[in-house]
C-alpha cells in the first residue's frame, strides 16, 4: 500500500507545504508597501513656492531658477577639460576632486558638480552642454528677492536640518524650508504640496521607468500667494533712517493691528542668504556679535520703556480712581519719599502739573504720586501691585503678542508676588518700587509691546493682535487677529492721556517735531542704560525712546521708535518717528531738513566708546 | 499479426489541458520577465520570450510526432533510445560546450542543445522496460543491481560534466524502482546512509563511525529471532566506515566550494558568523531577491508587467530557474498557487493513469515521469520560495529554456500516447 500511495502521498504533501509558505509569504508575513519596495524610487516635483507681496501688492519675493550642473561619473567621457574648466570658471585642480567626490558618492547617480550657476554661466554653458558627456543642468528654484530691504520679516529658507525631518515626515533630505521670518511662520501656505512620482529602478539603481503608468503619482500643489500688511516703501524708508544706527521701529494700523513696518537696525540685504554664497554670508551675519545683523531689535529688544510709560501709570491711575484728570500737582523738581528722604529727581521745570500737563512734560513727580496712591489704595502692597500688574498685562505686556513672526520676547511686567520673592524679609512698599511708576525699574518691554500699548491708546482701550498676514483670495488669517481685544481700562479714561500725548507737540518735549497739516500724538523717552567694561558698571548715552500715534483723530498709525544710545528721547527717536509719520500719512516727506540731518547722523562713534579701551563721556 | 483495434486513439485531454496552460502561462511570465521597460516584437527570435514561443511552437509540432508514432515503438526501442542518450553524454566530454561551469551543453550555432534533458526521457523508458520485463524480478539482488546501474550510469556521467543539480533529478528514479518492489530493507538503509553522510560531514569520519557502531550494538537487545550478529554487524560497521569515508573525502574533495557552502547553509552546519554573514550576501542574494519578490505580490499580485522587483531585474535567473519568482510578484498568492495545484493535478492525474495501465511498461514509465516531474517541481519552487537549497534546475514546462521544454514535452507526450492505446493492449 505504502508503495503505491508514497508518490502520490509526496505530491500531495509538497503541493501542500508550498501553498502553506506561498501563503505565510504573502498574505501572512507582509502587505505590499511601495514606500519599502527598494527596486521604486520615490522623487519629489516640488511645487512653486508662493510668492509674497505687500499690503499695496509690490512683489517683494519671487523664484527665480537656479542651475545646477549635475554629474554622472562613470558616463563621464574623454573631452576639453579645459575649456569646461573655463567655462565654469573653476581650476582644473577642483574639477578634478569634485569628479573624484562625486565618483566616491556613486558613479551610477548624479551629484551635483557645481551648484547654483549664475545666469551667464548657465548661458554660456548650455550652448556646449552637448560635448561634455555625463554632465547636464538641473534647474531649480530658489528665491529672488525683489527688495533689499525687510529681511528681517520676510527671513530665509534654508535646506531642513535633522531634528525637523524627524518630527515632520513631510520634509526629505535636501527639501528647503523657511527658517525664519514670514519663510518659517507661513511655511505651510507658502510651500504647497509636493508631488510624489514612483519610478522604476533596475538593480543597479537606473531608473527605467514610471510605476504602474503613474498611477500612485501624485501631483504637485502649488504654494499660495502671501500679502504681507507691511508697506514695503515705509519699510524702507525706515531702514534707510536707521542707517548707521542700532535699534527698531514698530509701525502699526492701530484699526487693525496690521504691522505696516518692522524695521531692525543694523539689517541686511535678503539677496545675500541665496546662492552660491549663502552659507558663507550667514556665517558672517551670525558671527558679528558686535552689530549682531540677524537679531531682530524690533522684536527681541527689551528695554526699560522709560518716560512713555507714563502714559500707562496715568491711565490706571484714572481707572483706579486715585486721581482725576484735573486734580493739581505742585512739582517741586523732586519726589521725596521713604523714612530716609529719598528723592527722585524730576526734569519737568516744576509748578503745577495736571495729568495732561504733566505728561506734555514728562513730570517724574506727578507720576510717582499717581503710582504711590495706586498701589496703597490696597491693603497690601502686594495685593496692589497684583492689579496694578493685572491692568498692564491687559496691554500685551509682559507676555509674548502672539504676533505671526516665531521669535519674540514677554519684556517684563512684576506683579507682587515677584516683588514678594525679592524681598522675602523686607516689607516693600510703593515707594521701594516706585521707579516702576516711571518705565524704570523692573520694567521691561519690546519696540513691538511699545507700538501695540501706543495703538491700544489710539483706540481708548483695545487694541488687535499684531499681524503681517494680509488676507487675500488665497486663504484667510486667523480670526485671533480680527478679534479686538480689550484692556481691562475704560475708554473715557484715556482722553486725557491722548491730550496729554497730544501736547507734548503743542506745548510739551516734542514741539519741534510737529509735521505740517497732521495732529499727532506723542510721548519721548529716555532710558538710562548700563554694560559692563572689564567687570565694572558702566553708564552708556542713554536710549532714544518715542511712541506716537496720528492723527489723533482717527489713528491711522501707532509707531514706537528706539535707538540705541540715541541720547533723549526726542533727539533720533521722535524726528524718527516723525518722518515715518509723514510719509506714511502724506506718501511723501517734506520735512527735508529733518530728514537730511537723520540719514547723514552716524551712531558709530557712540557704539565704538565702550570698545575703545579709554575713558569715555556719555550724553553728548 | 495484431488485433484489429477497436477503441480510437483517446487521448487524455485533462493532461493536455494543464499541459498548454502551464506553457502559456509560463510564456507570460518568461515575457514579463525579459521584456524589462523595452517595447519589441513578441516574436523577436534575439529575446529569450521570442526564442520560448518558437520552442512552444516546436514543442507542439513534436507532441504531434509522438502521437503520430505507434505506441509499440517506444518499448521496443527503449535499449536504443538509452543507448544514443549515453552516447550523446559521452560526446559532450569532446564536444561539449561549457555554460555556467557545467559542461553539458551542445551548440549548434546561436542554439545550445542540453542531452540530460532527454537522458531523463531514455531512463524512464529502459528502466520501465528493465523493470517490466518478465525475466527481471526486483526482489532478485542482482537485478536490483542491474536496475540501479541503469540509473547511476547517465548519473555519473552528468556528474562528471559538473552538472550536480541534474545528476540530482536522477536520484528520483528510485521511487520507480522503489514502486515495483525493491525491499523497504533498502530503503531504511538509504535513509541510514543518508544520516550516516550528514554525521560524517559535521561530525568527522570518527564520529560517525562510532554512532553506526553503538547503532550496531544495541540491535541485538531488540528481540527479533535468529540474529546473526558477529558476522553481520561487523561487516555493517565496517561497511559505515567505508561510506563515511567516501562521503567525507566527496564532500572535502569532489564538491565544488560553492556547492559545499549552499549544503551547509541548508543543513545549518555553518558556524563562523562571518562567514554566514558573506554567504547570505553570495548564495542567499538570490534566494532573498526571490522571496522578497514574491512576498510584494500579496494576495492577487501587482499585474501583468507591473511587477516592480520584476522590471527592476532584482532577482538573477528569473526566466529560467527562478520564474516562479515572477509569478509570485505578478499573479500573488492567487496565481503562484494555481500553478501548484495545476502541477499537483497534472501530477496526480498521470499518477491516476499509470495505476490504470494494464501494461506494466506502460505503468513504469508513467511512474517514471511523475518521478522527473515531481523532483523538479518540488526543487526548483522549493529552492525559490526558500525551503529547499540553491540547486539550478527548471520549472517544468515553465522556465525559459528548449532543451528543458522539448524534454518535458517527449517525457509526457509518450506516456500520454501510451495512455491512448491503453484499451489496445493485449
Amino acid at each position: 500500500m505504502i508503495r503505491k500511495y508514497l508518490l502520490g502521498g509526496l505530491v500531495v504533501g509538497i503541493g501542500l507545504i508550498f501553498i502553506g509558505k506561498l501563503f505565510m509569504l504573502q498574505i501572512y508575513t507582509e502587505q505590499y508597501d511601495i514606500e519599502n519596495d527598494n527596486a521604486v524610487r520615490k522623487e519629489f516635483i516640488y511645487p512653486k513656492r508662493g510668492y509674497i507681496f505687500d499690503r499695496n501688492n509690490t512683489l517683494l519675493v519671487a523664484n527665480e531658477a537656479s542651475y545646477d550642473v549635475m554629474v554622472i561619473p562613470r558616463e563621464v567621457k574623454a573631452m576639453d577639460t579645459l575649456e569646461f574648466c573655463k567655462v565654469l570658471a573653476i581650476e582644473l585642480e577642483k574639477f578634478k576632486s569634485s569628479l573624484e567626490k562625486a565618483n566616491r558618492y556613486s558613479p551610477r547617480l548624479p551629484s551635483v558638480f557645481v551648484a547654483q550657476l549664475a545666469k551667464k554661466e548657465y548661458a554660456m554653458l548650455a550652448e556646449k552642454m552637448h560635448k561634455f558627456n555625463g554632465f547636464y543642468i538641473q534647474k531649480r528654484d530658489v528665491r529672488d528677492y525683489k527688495t533689499d530691504y525687510a529681511a528681517n520679516i520676510l527671513g530665509f529658507i534654508a535646506e531642513v536640518n535633522n531634528n525637523t525631518m524627524a518630527s515632520d515626515s513631510y520634509y526629505n533630505l535636501g527639501d528647503l524650508i523657511g527658517k525664519q521670518g514670514v519663510e518659517k511662520s507661513y511655511e505651510d501656505l507658502l510651500r504647497g504640496q509636493k508631488g510624489v512620482r514612483y519610478v522604476q529602478k533596475d538593480r543597479f539603481n537606473r531608473i527605467i521607468g514610471s510605476v504602474k503608468n503613474g498611477a500612485y503619482d501624485t501631483i504637485p500643489i502649488p504654494g499660495k500667494d502671501l500679502t504681507l500688511t507691511i508697506d514695503i516703501e515705509l519699510q524702507a524708508y525706515g531702514e534707510q533712517l536707521m542707517t548707521k544706527k542700532r535699534g527698531g521701529i514698530v509701525a502699526l494700523d492701530p484699526q487693525s493691528g496690521e504691522i505696516l513696518a518692522l524695521v531692525s537696525a543694523p539689517s541686511y540685504n535678503p539677496q545675500l542668504l541665496v546662492g552660491r554664497e549663502r552659507s558663507t554670508n550667514y556665517n558672517l551675519l551670525n558671527s558679528d556679535t558686535i552689530n549682531r545683523p540677524l537679531f531682530d531689535r524690533g522684536l527681541l529688544q527689551m528695554f526699560p520703556p522709560g518716560s512713555p510709560f507714563k502714559t500707562l501709570t496715568g491711565v490706571l491711575g484714572l481707572q483706579e480712581g486715585v486721581v482725576n484728570p484735573t486734580q493739581i500737582y505742585t512739582c517741586n523738581g523732586s519726589y521725596i519719599y521713604g523714612r530716609n528722604n529719598r528723592r527722585m529727581i524730576c526734569h519737568c521745570g516744576g509748578g503745577k502739573r495736571n495729568l495732561i500737563s504733566a505728561i506734555a512734560k514728562s513730570c517724574n513727580s506727578y507720576f510717582a504720586d499717581v503710582y504711590r496712591r495706586s498701589i496703597e489704595k490696597y491693603p497690601s502692597a502686594s495685593k496692589g501691585m497684583d492689579v496694578w500688574s493685572n491692568h498692564l498685562k491687559s496691554f500685551g505686556l509682559g507676555n509674548f503678542l502672539g504676533y505671526d513672526l516665531p521669535i519674540g520676547k514677554r519684556g517684563l511686567i512684576p506683579d507682587g508676588g515677584y516683588y514678594d520673592r525679592r524681598y522675602p524679609d523686607f516689607r516693600w512698599g510703593a515707594t521701594t518700587t516706585l521707579s516702576n511708576a516711571i518705565g524704570q525699574g523692573e520694567i521691561l518691554s519690546t519696540p513691538i509691546q511699545m507700538a501695540n500699548w501706543t495703538a491700544a491708546i489710539a483706540n481708548k482701550g483695545f487694541f488687535f493682535k499684531p499681524h503681517l498676514l494680509k488676507p487675500n483670495d488665497n486663504y484667510e488669517i486667523d480670526e485671533d487677529y480680527v478679534k479686538p481685544i480689550n484692556t481691562s481700562i475704560e475708554p473715557q479714561y484715556f482722553e486725557p492721556i491722548i491730550e496729554g500725548m497730544s501736547e507734548v507737540f503743542t506745548s510739551g518735549t516734542a514741539s519741534f517735531l510737529n509735521v505740517p497739516g497732521i495732529d499727532i500724538c506723542g510721548k519721548t523717552g529716555t532710558a538710562e542704560n548700563y554694560t559692563k567694561i572689564n567687570g565694572k558698571r558702566v553708564q552708556l548715552t542713554d536710549h532714544s525712546i518715542f511712541m506716537a500715534f496720528a492723527p489723533k483723530e482717527d489713528p491711522k498709525i501707532a509707531i514706537a521708535v528706539f535707538v540705541e544710545n540715541g541720547y533723549y528721547g526726542a533727539r533720533w527717536a521722535g524726528r524718527i518717528s516723525s518722518l515715518m509719520i509723514e510719509k506714511y500719512l502724506k506718501g511723501e516727506v517734506t520735512l527735508k531738513a529733518m530728514e537730511a540731518l537723520v540719514l547723514s547722523k552716524s551712531l558709530e562713534e557712540e557704539y565704538q566708546k565702550p570698545y575703545s579701551g579709554k575713558p569715555f563721556l556719555i550724553n553728548q | 499479426m495484431r488485433l484489429a483495434r477497436q477503441h480510437k486513439n483517446k487521448f487524455d485531454f485533462l493532461s493536455i489541458g494543464i499541459y498548454l496552460a502551464l506553457i502559456c502561462f509560463g510564456w507570460i511570465n518568461i515575457y514579463a520577465a525579459t521584456i524589462g521597460s523595452q517595447d519589441g516584437s513578441i516574436f523577436d527570435l534575439s529575446q529569450p520570450y521570442g526564442k520560448q514561443l518558437l520552442f512552444m511552437g516546436l514543442s507542439v509540432v513534436l507532441g504531434a510526432i509522438i502521437f503520430a508514432i505507434d505506441a509499440k515503438f517506444y518499448e521496443r526501442f527503449a535499449s536504443i533510445v538509452y543507448l544514443i542518450a549515453i552516447v550523446l553524454l559521452l560526446g559532450l566530454f569532446v564536444f561539449g560546450k561549457e555554460i555556467n561551469g557545467a559542461t553539458s551543453w551542445y551548440a549548434i550555432g546561436s542554439f545550445t542543445f542540453q542531452p540530460s534533458e532527454l537522458v531523463k526521457v531514455a531512463v524512464s523508458l529502459a528502466l520501465a522496460k528493465y523493470l517490466s520485463d518478465m525475466q527481471t524480478s526486483i526482489s532478485r539482488p542482482l537485478d536490483q543491481l542491474n536496475s540501479i546501474l541503469l540509473v547511476l550510469l547517465p548519473t555519473v556521467l552528468i556528474l562528471l560534466q559538473n552538472d550536480a543539480g541534474s545528476a540530482l533529478v536522477f536520484l528520483s528514479f528510485f521511487f520507480v524502482i522503489y514502486r515495483e518492489g525493491l525491499p523497504n530493507s533498502h530503503l531504511y538503509i538509504l535513509v541510514y546512509l543518508v544520516i550516516l553522510t550528514l554525521v560524517a560531514i559535521k561530525l568527522g569520519v570518527l564520529i560517525a563511525l562510532g554512532f553506526s557502531a553503538l547503532f550496531f550494538l544495541i540491535q541485538p537487545l531488540i528481540p527479533k529471532g535468529k540474529y546473526k550478529f558477529k558476522l553481520w554487524s561487523f561487516l555493517a560497521i565496517l561497511g559505515s566506515g567505508i561510506v563515511a569515508v567516501i562521503a567525507r573525502y566527496f564532500y572535502d574533495n569532489i564538491l565544488q566550494p560553492h556547492q559545499r557552502d549552499r549544503l551547509n547553509l541548508w543543513l545549518g552546519f555553518e558556524e563562523d558568523p562571518e562567514k554566514l554573514a558573506d554567504l547570505r550576501r553570495t548564495i542567499l542574494y538570490n534566494l532573498n531577491e526571490s522571496q522578497k519578490a514574491i512576498s510584494s505580490g500579496g494576495f492577487s499580485g501587482k499585474g501583468f508587467l507591473q511587477g516592480t522587483r520584476t522590471i527592476g531585474n532584482f532577482v538573477p535567473e528569473q526566466h529560467t530557474d527562478y520564474i516562479f519568482s515572477t509569478v509570485g510578484e505578478e499573479w500573488g498568492f492567487i496565481g503562484s498557487s494555481l500553478v501548484v495545484i495545476l502541477f499537483v493535478t497534472l501530477m496526480l492525474r498521470i499518477i491516476y493513469l499509470a495505476n490504470l495501465q494494464k501494461n506494466p511498461f506502460s505503468r513504469i514509465y508513467g511512474m517514471g515521469v511523475v518521478a522527473v516531474l515531481f523532483t523538479h517541481f518540488a526543487i526548483n519552487i522549493g529552492m525559490v520560495i526558500g525551503l529547499f537549497p540553491t540547486v539550478g534546475i527548471p520549472l517544468p514546462f515553465f522556465s525559459y529554456g528548449g532543451s528543458s521544454l522539448w524534454g518535458f514535452t517527449i517525457l509526457l507526450f509518450i506516456f500520454l500516447k501510451l495512455d491512448s492505446n491503453r484499451l489496445n493492449e493485449w
